[in-house]
């Protein structure tokens, strides 16, 4: 979002219409974009941690005042991709952020089931990354954290590990009912008085630079535009059914071509068995 | 029908298996040219492509200085740097995903695995992300990436590193697969998967490495979907692919003095098979068999047989036929590794059986 991403490019991936950058084809919140330097999002948990490392690499290389950075939750610190991108990045020398946010969930496991160590950032340390833990809910000493590592990361050409905590108050997914397995005493005490959007608009009140009125105004305003963005996305056509074969190679082959007529024809024939908003073509 | 065999007696007996040099378009015709061993022509390949484009860069274990376990890139890190010949930590998942996110933010790694065995624990980010992440990101991102390695089966290097994993990257979608046989396509091969936008697996093997071949002095790229027509015939035709090519070469000398003429295709691609030449090879022959070193259930040779009957099946006058390993692992007693690779004459006797 902060780097351009529009309201209305974030609806259409979810709705993977036509004018998703993705054409349809990843599920919602993967979205990416070559023009932004944000790679596309791919479900297997922490695939991406080597994959920022690859891509720090190929800064290193070309001598670029730039870094890459990565995200992933605790739960992600488990997987081995973690460790080995780590461990990596530290011989290499390679400019990238891992930023962890540890929110003490991962869909039901607590992180006490998740790691016995102290948290992530020493697993960090472990590797020869230098580490730091912040108040993942304290927006200031997130941004002066990241910008200092990043400084770091750009001038030193190592990796840096971030250890964000927080809390998670919603539910994984809308497939999930957390209240199943913690308590909602515990949900309520983090949402209504460890808010970290509130944190930050009490700290801009109190110095006068924000009020009330402000708010109100500008949740009205984003609740419109995100009304309409969604209203808009929703009503667009699906992408049509030729781009299930495209991008599949740079340059479409025989097979998938014979298979998309195949389809094309089955489609054709019974049209009612089929969605009505993906076009033929 | 075939002549009589007093008149095949009478004719002069053929030594050379392998079409004669003039009818052949894959070797210049010309008496310059290199002799090179296979891993030296992977080398040229590779050095030629890297001095041709700065993004090229090769990652694995112990490709630096050590030049890698087959020497396919011995002296390329003095030569390039070490940051260009890249030695990774043990862990092939992740300097797989490396490559992944190098090549999506614009360089071209190639991937060595010091084995094909052990690129299974890369199949995390080959299936998942490799050969995916054109598509999901609509486009946007090309994976230019290579990963070979050796695979088949070796002398008694037991069973984890006698692998034959084509089978199992065969039904990835996104991913283009090769196999090499002789020093003059695994360097065209080498060359053509670097300078490729897909993700390319090129498959080595370990026995064939030592190969030697004379190669031409000009520069030669092969192309990554065109099956080799080794030796035209037309009695039969033999599908077949790296090591297992040589085995049948061997099989149909004896083949030819018997009388047969067999139609000899190294399908080079298995990922996607060259149909084109195969079907040309099918409805002049009527009768097919593979060759193969894959194991019996789910290879290349059984996806290979629904392909050709998909496509070919009015044009078969005979069940196909397919030679594989069994569905065992590969045990390390020499004796026992040997029967469980197709030799030639299990080749001959199939032949007999598929012609009369």
């Amino acid at each position: 979002m902060w780097r351009g991403f529009t309201l209305q490019q974030f609806a259409n991936q979810c709705y993977g219409n036509e004018y998703d950058l993705g054409k349809g084809r990843q599920m919602p919140v993967h979205y990416g974009s070559n023009e932004l330097n944000y790679l596309t999002v791919s479900s297997p948990i922490a695939t991406q941690v080597p994959q920022a490392v690859g891509a720090a690499y190929g800064l290193k290389m070309d001598k670029k005042d730039a870094c890459a950075v990565t995200y992933f939750g605790d739960g992600g610190t488990s997987e081995g991709d973690f460790h080995a991108g780590m461990n990596f990045a530290a011989v290499l020398g390679a400019p990238v952020l891992f930023i962890c946010r540890n929110n003490g969930w991962a869909i039901s496991t607590p992180t006490s089931e998740q790691f016995r160590s102290d948290g992530v950032a020493i697993k960090g340390q472990a590797y020869g990354v230098r580490s730091i833990r912040v108040d993942g809910n304290d927006a200031l000493a997130v941004y002066f954290a990241v910008k200092n590592a990043r400084k770091m990361a750009v001038e030193e050409f190592r990796p840096i590990l971030i250890e964000a905590l927080t809390y998670r108050v919603g539910h994984h997914s809308t497939s999930d009912d957390s209240s199943k397995y913690r308590s909602v005493d515990e949900i309520e005490y983090w949402r209504t008085r460890r808010d970290p959007v509130a944190r930050l608009r009490m700290f801009l009140q109190s110095n006068r630079w924000w009020d009330d009125e402000n708010e109100d105004l500008l949740r009205q305003d984003l609740r419109t535009q995100m009304m309409s963005v969604l209203h808009n996305a929703e009503s667009k056509k699906k992408p049509g059914l030729s781009n299930l074969f495209e991008d599949v190679y740079d340059v479409i082959p025989q097979n998938l071509k014979e298979q998309e007529q195949e389809t094309q024809a089955i489609v054709g024939k019974y049209p009612k068995d089929y969605p009505s908003d993906v076009p033929l073509d | 029908m075939r002549a009589p065999p007093s008149t095949v007696r009478a004719s002069k007996l053929v030594t050379n298996a392998v079409a004669v040099k003039s009818e052949t378009a894959s070797i210049a015709a010309t008496k310059s040219g290199h002799e090179l061993l296979l891993f030296e022509a992977l080398r040229e390949g590779l050095e030629e492509e890297m001095e041709r484009d700065p993004r090229v860069c090769v990652l694995g274990e112990d490709v630096g200085h050590y030049g890698g376990s087959y020497k396919v890139t011995k002296g390329l890190a003095e030569k390039f740097g070490d940051l260009r010949v890249l030695d990774t930590p043990i862990a092939e998942n992740s300097f797989t995903g490396m490559a992944v996110g190098a090549a999506m933010t614009g360089l071209r790694p190639i991937v060595e695995g010091m084995n094909m065995g052990f690129l299974l624990l890369a199949y995390n980010q080959i299936s998942n992300n490799c050969g995916m992440l054109h598509y999901t990101s609509g486009g946007q991102f090309t994976i230019p990436v290579v990963i070979r390695g050796p695979g088949g089966v070796g002398r008694q290097l037991g069973a984890e590193h006698s692998q034959r994993l084509e089978s199992y990257f065969q039904s990835v979608p996104g991913l283009q697969m090769v196999a090499c046989s002789t020093p003059y396509n695994a360097k065209g091969l080498m060359k053509a998967a670097i300078r490729s936008e897909n993700p390319v697996i090129l498959c080595e093997h370990v026995l064939l490495y030592n190969l030697k071949e004379r190669i031409p002095d000009e520069e030669y790229v092969c192309c990554l979907e065109r099956a080799e027509l080794v030796r035209p015939g037309k009695d039969v035709t033999i599908l077949t692919y790296s090591r297992m090519r040589h085995h049948v070469l061997q099989a149909a000398k004896s083949l030819i003095n018997k009388g047969y003429d067999p139609e000899i295709i190294d399908i080079i691609s298995l990922k996607p098979f060259d149909l084109h030449t195969i079907g040309n090879s099918i409805k002049k022959t009527h009768k097919v068999l593979i060759v193969e070193e894959c194991m019996r259930t789910g290879g290349i040779g059984a996806s290979l047989r629904a392909s050709i009957m998909d496509n070919f099946w009015d044009y078969l006058d005979a069940p196909i036929m397919c030679l594989s390993s069994q569905d065992v692992p590969t045990p390390y007693a020499g004796t026992l590794e040997e029967a469980t690779v197709v030799q030639p004459p299990q080749i001959v006797k199939a032949i007999k059986q598929l012609c009369g």
